[in-house]
């Protein structure tokens, strides 16, 4: 009898910690089951990125579609290559969309906001944006607005 | 002259002690978890020990764990707010226990609660003649006393720490969205955003099994290695305690520096 409760309490232990590691996984890292197999890859030219990491999300109208992959610059274009994954539901994207580098809040971390175009073509695995906004940097809009006061003197 | 170099000697000697003491601990671990098959069942010596090791530890570990995630979301909201980016407190919850008070304070509280416990045990064997006993009747100690213990330690260290996180992060959640009045959609949302399955929780894993290992081999080394007399006992009970705290809290710093240092 003593052996038989020892047992179950052993079991309960165990199973409590594959439950803590699930909550862990599932609801603390937002780590989801399905797999990039359903999803494909989108390129857009940035000709600064800013603060956009890897693995920011990608939203449409503030819900998230999907996430950023790499980020590399293109030796040929001399501007930055963003790659990024959109979940596979999501396959009706115009092909003229635009993709923008946003804030989320005055000091938030950077996201990739696409607003929605009007073409009845759909964006495709590596098809790449035609239209992209760059992130907005605070010293150049700075520089920007000195510049406009010296000269307006 | 004569009284520095009894000073040195003094000084190699207690050197020469710690490094015997080392080499005893890596023969007995190497004994215990390589050594002959023990006789009677391993699984159930392995089954008792993981009750009175880590099923006995779970109210500590989860009292403790509740009360560190609801005092640190409070603290983390307190500064926040003064930011305006109070949703930012169920990401700072959630990384600073999966990263670092989930392993280290379950690691430390493990060591007073199971470690000591541990000596305590072992060595009171080793003062009644038990375990030279088993060794006349041709039973090795180290397989039947030692390593079902050091598993059990090793087996039990990472889940109390998921367990603590988890608890703790649930905690926080209760102070911050029930208490504080954070919005819960951005707690849980942030805080997804922020943490990598990978890079934080897979890591704070890493940590608790290292820890475990570290913890309970200090435990059963000084119970195994005690003066089998009352004193001795409650010496190697101290050593366990101030060692294995130690042994956690500067591990910590080299696996933090190897695994989040960009070392």
């Amino acid at each position: 009898m003593r052996m038989r409760t020892m047992e179950i309490s052993v079991g309960a232990f165990i199973v409590a910690g594959i439950l803590a590691l699930v909550m862990v996984a599932l609801r603390v890292s937002g780590l989801t089951v399905t797999t990039s197999s359903d999803s494909y890859q989108v390129v857009a030219h940035f000709s600064n990125v800013g603060g956009l990491g890897v693995r920011a999300k990608v939203s449409m109208s503030g819900v998230a579609v999907g996430k950023v992959v790499s980020i590399d610059f293109d030796q040929e274009t001399y501007d930055a290559r963003v790659v990024m994954e959109i979940e596979g539901r999501y396959d009706n994207i115009p092909y003229d969309s635009t993709a923008s580098i946003l804030t989320s809040g005055l000091l938030g971390e950077q996201y990739l906001g696409i607003s929605v175009g009007g073409d009845d073509e759909y964006l495709a695995d590596g098809d790449v944006f035609e239209d992209t906004q760059s992130a907005l940097v605070l010293e150049e809009l700075i520089g920007k607005f000195i510049l406009n006061a010296v000269n307006t003197d | 002259m004569h009284k520095l170099l009894a000073r040195l000697r003094l000084l190699g000697r207690a050197g020469l002690e710690g490094f015997e003491a080392l080499g005893r601990s890596v023969i007995m671990l190497s004994r215990a978890i390589f050594g002959r098959s023990v006789f009677g069942s391993r699984y159930q010596l392995l089954l008792a020990q993981l009750y009175s090791v880590g099923v006995l530890s779970l109210v500590i570990i989860t009292v403790s764990g509740l009360f560190i995630g609801m005092v640190l979301s409070l603290q983390g909201y307190n500064i926040l707010v003064t930011y305006g980016s109070e949703q930012a407190v169920g990401q700072m919850v959630a990384l600073t226990l999966v990263r670092e008070l989930g392993p280290v304070v379950t690691a430390l509280l493990f060591a007073g609660r199971a470690g000591s416990a541990l000596t305590a045990e072992i060595g009171l064997m080793k003062a009644t003649e038990q375990l030279s006993s088993m060794e006349m009747i041709g039973v090795d100690p180290l397989k039947r006393i030692v390593a079902p213990r050091f598993w059990a330690g090793f087996i039990s260290m990472p889940i109390l720490a998921l367990i603590f996180s988890a608890v703790g992060i649930m905690g926080g959640a209760m102070v911050g969205v029930n208490w504080l009045g954070i919005y819960e959609g951005s707690y849980w949302g942030v805080m997804q955003n922020s943490v990598s399955f990978t890079d934080d929780v897979l890591n704070g894993i890493i940590k608790s099994v290292v820890f475990g290992f570290v913890v309970t081999w200090i435990a059963v080394f000084q119970g195994y290695d005690a003066i089998p007399t009352s004193e001795g006992i409650s010496r190697a009970t101290t050593r366990t305690v101030v060692y294995s705290s130690l042994a956690v809290l500067g591990l910590d710093f080299v696996l933090t520096a190897v695994m989040f240092g960009g070392l």
